[in-house]
């Protein structure tokens, strides 16, 4: 599989700080898990957090008693994590699995009318939200535009907007000052997960629901 | 263990902590890493005493996961410093950490020691780096790391649009990036 669009820089550098909305991490791993390129650039602003740490100068002194604690944090055993659930989905990458609670078939969709659907991921900020949507082959997403940031990761399927193809891998970057349209291609039915910073600002949804684009 | 020449000391002491369960190569790594830790955690929006219980917490992970820091992959310092933002993303954000999938073929062709020194050459190389940056971009870089304003917040403080903060920090990582391929070559 060859990923055409990718993550910019600075957001795989925000992603290997741990300074995003939980909503857009899990499209960063997501995309990640699918794309080797990304993965490599997220493995090196990793090390330029580490180096970002052992160049810290500020407040370096310390006390017997913050090495005695931790060793009787030690002595208390690790925190208790969740095992993580083992399901490899086709579909789903990794991190999407952990956040469904299983494969494709675990997601709880909502139905939006016309075979379109969607399904949010609970996460542990409201900065964002995470969704999957399931958009019929043919079928036009709402035109719209963004509130703020929007990105969209293509899991099955593909999309077209005025401007650019997203297949399977592929994260469209929707900006502020961006209205498009996308329509899924004919073929499979299109599944992508989106993050975005704030609602998406839909133009008439329900009409533009009804009118499925076909592209031949 | 002809290895562990070539090994750095952090290296060698985090696979102390996994094999053995060292308590003093714990406490060596401690008095090194700990208060680093600590002081990007403050940096990072902690008070002074949450940073505190949180670089605790932060250094007994980095204990209980040593089994985990794998020495090809990443450096020493690097795996710490995964461990610390990931307690700052659970303490200080209160959010999950989702994690990419490992890959299913994780196969190289080159030896694994070999692997080993490249990631700590890698590491030190890029220290140096970022020590020859014009201050403005080293401070960029920690920002951004720290979490400490957004790129928008950053652009209104002083007064630069954002397309100028972005291209100052990429130019900053290109600079990082040429040092590397040059000195790597
Ligand atoms: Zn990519
Ligand atoms: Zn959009």
């Amino acid at each position: 599989m060859t990923v055409k669009h990718h993550l910019t820089e600075p957001l795989l550098m925000a992603y290997a700080a741990g300074t995003l909305p939980e909503a857009f991490d899990l499209v960063v791993a997501s995309h990640v898990s699918l794309c080797d390129s990304c993965r490599a650039a997220v493995e090196g602003f990793e090390a330029l957090g580490g180096a970002v740490l052992e160049d810290m100068t500020e407040d370096l002194d310390l006390s017997d008693a913050s090495l005695e604690a931790t060793m009787a944090l030690i002595a208390a055993g690790p925190a208790e994590e969740p095992a993580p659930i083992a399901v490899r989905d086709p579909v789903l990458p990794g991190p999407l699995v952990q956040y469904v609670g299983g494969g494709l078939d675990a997601v709880k969709w909502r139905s939006l009318g016309r075979g379109v659907k969607q399904a949010i991921l609970p996460t542990g900020s409201d900065e964002a939200t995470a969704r999957l949507l399931y958009i019929p082959a043919g079928m036009a997403m709402p035109e719209h535009g963004h509130g703020g940031m929007e990105l969209t990761l293509v899991l099955q399927g593909a999309f077209a907007d005025e401007d650019d193809r997203f297949a399977r891998g592929d994260v469209e970057i929707g900006t502020e000052d961006m209205e498009h349209t996308p329509v899924a291609e004919m073929g499979a039915d299109c599944i992508c997960l989106a993050a975005t910073t704030a609602p998406l600002q839909f133009k008439g949804l329900v009409p533009r629901m009804l009118q499925p684009i076909f592209r031949i | 263990d002809n290895t562990a020449t070539a090994r750095d000391n952090w290296t060698e002491l985090l696979v102390r902590i996994a094999e053995h369960r060292d308590q003093s190569a714990f406490a060596a790594l401690f008095r090194h890493f700990g208060p680093r830790v600590r002081s990007y955690l403050m940096k990072s929006g902690a008070s002074p005493t949450m940073a505190e219980e949180a670089m605790q917490e932060a250094m007994a992970a980095v204990w209980h996961k040593a089994h985990l820091f794998n020495p090809t992959k990443a450096s020493a310092t690097t795996w710490i410093f995964t461990v610390a933002r990931n307690k700052r993303i659970d303490a200080i954000r209160q959010q999950k950490r989702p994690e990419p999938e490992e890959l299913p073929w994780a196969m190289s062709e080159t030896p694994e020691q070999e692997e080993e020194v490249a990631r700590m050459e890698e590491s030190k190389l890029l220290a140096e780096a970022i020590g020859k940056l014009p201050e403005r971009q080293q401070k960029l870089i920690r920002l951004a790391y720290f979490g400490e304003m957004s790129h928008s917040e950053i652009a209104a403080d002083t007064g630069l649009p954002i397309g100028t903060i972005k291209s100052r920090i990429r130019l900053g990582l290109e600079r990082l990036r040429y040092e590397m391929s040059t000195k790597t070559v």
